[in-house]
C-alpha cells in the first residue's frame, strides 16, 4: 500500500552568518494511512522543523536541501507555493502547541471555520456554517451552534485546542501533523485531547505525525515511534518494541530516564551524561558517540546509517555485523545485557 | 458597553474642567483685563465701573463658575484686539483649519497604511527600502522647512499650485466656508495638506510596518498558513486587522496634534485658520482668543480620544469583555 507520507533522505539546511547548519540530515520514514507515528527527541532534535518541511512552511532561511517528500505517492517538496497552499489544510492538517495563540483573537470561531472550509471546498456559506457546527459537535464542544459566534478568548485552553483540531480537520486531510498538541494544556485535559485527536483521525483514516516529549502519550497513542537525535534518525520501530526493547543506546538512555509508576520511587532516574550537541558542533561519526557507553572505533569516524534492529531499525554500528565484530567483547556483553539484539551470533560476541 | 462609554465620558468631562481652570487663570495672571479693554486715559472711576460690570470683584470660584457656564455656551467674551465676540471669530476660522487637518489626516492614512503594509510584507525589496529611507526624511525635516521647500519647488519653480491662501470658498448654510467645492480651493489645499500630513504619514507607515512584522510572526498567522488560506486572506484579513488597534489609536491622537500643529503650516501658507488667529492673539496678548483656542483644542483632543476608545471596542472583542467586567 502507498504510504500516506513518505519522507526520503530528507536534508534541511539553515544558512546562517556563521555557515550553513544542517538541522535534519538524511532522515527517512513512512507513515501508512490511518497510522500514528510518534516523533520523539530532545528539545532541538529537529521534530518541529521536520513537520514544517512536510507541510511546506519552513521558516526562511531554512530550506529543504535534499531528499524527497511524498504525499500518497505524489512528490510535494518541490511544488510551486500556490499549489502547495492548496495541499495545506486540504490534504495535510497541522495542529500547533499553543491553542491560546493559534486562533486569531479578532475573528469569531465560526468565521474562522467557515473561512477554512470555503477555502478548500465548494460550498455556500450556509452549507459551510452547517459543516462548521458539525465539526464543533464532533470535537465535543457543547452548544456548538451558539459557540460558533464566540470569540477565542471566551473559550478555555482545552476548548480552544478542540477548536484548533476542528480547524485542522475541516477539509478531511489525509495526514495530520500534531506538534506537541497538549504541552501547553492542563494535565487533566491532555489525555482527553489526545484521545479525541486519535479517534477523529482513526474515523477519517488519516495518518498522524504526533510530535511530543511525552513518552506516555506515545506509548498509548502511537503505532510506531521515530526517535530523533541532533537532526538524525536514531531509532524507528513499532511502539511496543521501542519502549520495551530499545535498540539504540540513545533510546535505551531515554527510556530509562522516564519515571514509571511501578518502579521504586526512591531509585534515582538514570540520566544520559552530557547533552545533545548544538547544530554547529555535531561530532564526526555518530552524533551520539561522546555520550555513548558502547562507543567503539568506527563510531567516532563514520556515521552509522539505519540498520535493521529488532523489529525496527536503529542507526548504530552494533547492529551492523561487519562492524560489531570489531567491538571489544566487554562492550558486546554490556550491550547484550542492556537488551540490544546483536546481529552477530552469540559465540562470536563472547570471543 | 454603555457603562464603558459613560465612564470615559465622565473622565473626558474632568479633563475639560482642568483645562478650563488653566484658561481661566490666564485671565487673572496675564495682565489685567480692564487695562486691555480701556485706553490709557480712562478715569479710575470708569475703570472701577467696568471692573464691577465684568464681575471681576466677585469671589474667584464664582468667576470660574461663570466662565465655565459661558464657555459651555460658546461664549468666550470679546476679543481685545478685534472688539468682536471671540466665538464668531473662531467660528469663521474653524472651517479652514478643520478642512486642512482632515485632508492631511486622510492623506497620511491613505498613503501611510498601504506603504506600511507593503514595507512590512516585502521588507527586503528595493522599493520597501526606498520607502523607509524617504520616511526618515519625513520624520527628521521640520514642518516649516518642508512647506517652504514645497512652495519653492512646486509653486515658484513649476508654478503648478498656489503658494498661499485658501483659494475661492463657497459658503454653506451661512456657517461653513468650504474650499472643497472649488477648483482653486482644492488646488490650494494640496501643498499645505502634504506639509501638515507628511510627518503623520511616515509615522503611520512605520507603525503599520512594525505591527505587520510583529503580527506576521504570531502563531495564529502560522496556523492560518497551515490551513492553506490565501495570501490575500492572511495578509489583509488576519494580519492587517490585527494591526488596526494601534493604528487607530495613533491616528486618533495624531489628528489632535495635526489640528494643534496646524499653526506652523498655516503660518507658512498664510492659511486663514485658527492657528493664524492664535498667533496674532499671542502677539497682541489677546487673552480671550488664547483661552478659547486652548479650550477648543482640548475639546477636540478629548472628543477624538473618546471616539478612539469606542472604535477600539468595535475592532477588538477582547476589550468589550474587559470593559464590561471593569465597568
Ligand atoms: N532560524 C534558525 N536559525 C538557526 N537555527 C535554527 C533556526 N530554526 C531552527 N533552528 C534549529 O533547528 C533545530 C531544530 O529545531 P526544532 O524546532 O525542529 O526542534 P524540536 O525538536 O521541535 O525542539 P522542541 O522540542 O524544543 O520543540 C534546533 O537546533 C534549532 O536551534
Ligand atoms: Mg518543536
Amino acid at each position: 500500500m502507498t504510504p500516506a507520507l513518505s519522507v526520503r533522505n530528507l536534508r534541511i539546511e539553515i544558512p546562517t552568518r556563521r555557515g550553513v547548519l544542517t538541522a535534519i540530515d538524511d532522515l527517512s520514514f513512512d507513515i501508512a494511512p490511518g497510522e500514528v507515528l510518534g516523533m520523539v527527541g530532545e528539545s532541538g532534535a529537529g521534530k518541529s522543523i521536520t513537520g514544517s518541511a512536510v507541510i511546506g512552511l519552513l521558516e526562511p532561511p531554512g530550506r529543504v536541501a535534499g531528499g524527497e517528500i511524498h504525499l500518497a505517492g505524489e512528490r510535494i517538496d518541490h511544488l510551486p507555493p500556490e499549489r502547495m497552499r492548496h495541499i495545506r489544510g486540504k490534504r495535510i492538517g497541522m495542529i500547533f502547541q499553543d491553542p491560546l495563540t493559534s486562533l486569531n483573537p479578532l475573528y469569531r470561531i465560526g468565521d474562522q471555520l467557515v473561512e477554512t472550509i470555503m477555502t478548500h471546498q465548494r460550498m455556500t456559506t450556509a452549507e459551510a456554517r452547517d459543516k462548521a457546527q458539525r465539526l464543533l459537535e464532533e470535537v465535543g464542544i457543547p452548544a456548538a451552534k451558539t459557540r460558533l459566534s464566540s470569540y477565542p478568548h471566551q473559550f478555555s485552553g482545552g476548548m480552544r485546542q478542540r477548536v484548533v483540531i476542528a480547524l485542522a480537520l475541516a477539509a478531511d486531510p489525509e495526514l495530520v501533523i500534531a506538534d506537541e498538541p497538549t504541552t501547553a494544556l492542563d494535565v487533566s485535559v491532555q489525555a482527553q485531547i489526545i484521545a479525541l485527536l486519535k479517534r477523529l483521525c482513526a474515523e477519517r483514516g488519516a495518518a498522524v505525525m504526533l510530535i511530543t516529549h511525552d513518552m506516555g502519550v506515545i506509548a498509548e497513542t502511537a503505532d510506531r515511534v521515530c526517535v530523533l537525535y541532533a537532526g538524525r534518525l536514531a531509532e524507528l520501530g513499532p511502539v511496543r518494541d521501542v519502549v520495551k526493547h530499545p535498540q539504540h543506546p540513545y533510546t535505551i538512555g531515554l527510556m530509562s530516564a522516564i519515571p514509571s509508576l511501578t518502579g521504586d520511587p526512591d531509585e534515582a532516574l538514570a540520566q544520559i551524561p552530557g547533552s545533545m550537541p548544538r547544530l554547529g558542533a555535531i561530532p564526526a561519526g555518530c552524533a551520539f558517540n561522546p555520550r555513548c557507553g558502547y562507543r567503539f572505533d568506527p563510531c567516532t569516524v563514520e556515521r552509522p546509517p539505519p540498520y535493521d534492529a529488532g523489529a525496527g531499525e536503529a542507526a548504530c554500528f552494533l547492529h551492523a555485523p561487519a562492524f560489531a565484530r570489531q567491538a571489544p567483547a566487554e562492550t558486546l556483553r554490556q550491550a547484550d545485557a542492556a537488551g540490544i539484539q546483536l546481529s552477530i551470533p552469540n559465540g562470536e560476541a563472547a570471543r | 458597553m454603555i457603562a464603558f462609554a459613560i465612564k470615559r465620558f465622565v473622565q473626558a468631562l474632568g479633563v475639560m474642567l482642568v483645562v478650563a481652570l488653566i484658561s481661566f487663570m490666564m485671565f487673572r495672571f496675564v495682565g489685567d483685563p480692564v487695562n486691555q479693554l480701556v485706553g490709557v486715559d480712562t478715569p479710575p472711576a470708569e475703570r472701577a465701573a467696568l471692573r464691577e460690570a465684568l464681575g471681576l470683584n466677585d469671589p474667584v470660584m464664582l468667576q470660574f463658575g461663570r466662565f465655565v457656564v459661558k464657555a459651555a455656551q460658546f461664549d468666550f467674551g470679546i476679543s481685545y484686539q478685534f472688539k468682536q465676540p471671540v466665538a464668531s471669530l473662531i467660528a469663521s476660522r474653524l472651517p479652514a483649519t478643520l478642512e486642512l487637518s482632515f485632508v492631511s489626516a486622510l492623506f497620511a492614512l491613505a498613503v501611510g497604511v498601504p506603504m506600511g503594509v507593503y514595507t512590512g510584507l516585502y521588507r527586503n525589496t528595493l522599493l520597501a527600502r526606498g520607502f523607509l529611507a524617504v520616511s526618515l526624511i519625513g520624520v527628521s525635516l521640520p514642518t516649516f522647512l518642508i512647506g517652504i521647500l514645497l512652495i519653492f519647488a512646486v509653486s515658484v519653480n513649476l508654478g503648478w499650485l498656489p503658494s498661499f491662501g485658501r483659494g475661492e470658498t463657497v459658503n454653506l448654510g451661512g456657517v461653513w466656508n468650504t474650499g472643497l467645492l472649488t477648483k482653486s480651493g482644492l488646488q490650494s489645499l494640496i501643498l499645505p495638506s502634504i506639509t501638515l500630513g507628511l510627518f503623520q504619514m511616515t509615522l503611520i507607515m512605520r507603525l503599520v510596518r512594525g505591527e505587520m512584522l510583529e503580527v506576521l510572526r504570531t502563531d495564529y498567522i502560522k496556523f492560518a498558513r497551515a490551513r492553506g488560506l490565501s495570501r490575500r486572506a492572511i495578509n489583509f484579513g488576519h494580519a492587517l486587522k490585527n494591526t488596526l488597534v494601534p493604528v487607530i489609536t495613533i491616528t486618533g491622537l495624531q489628528l489632535g496634534s495635526i489640528i494643534a500643529f496646524a499653526i506652523i503650516t498655516e503660518t507658512v501658507f498664510q492659511w486663514p485658520g485658527m492657528g493664524l488667529l492664535f498667533l496674532q492673539a499671542v502677539q497682541n496678548v489677546d487673552i480671550p482668543i488664547m483661552a478659547a483656542y486652548l479650550l477648543l483644542i482640548a475639546f477636540l483632543f478629548v472628543t477624538i480620544n473618546f471616539i478612539v476608545d469606542l472604535l477600539y471596542v468595535a475592532v477588538d472583542p477582547r476589550i468589550r469583555i474587559g470593559g464590561r467586567t471593569a465597568g
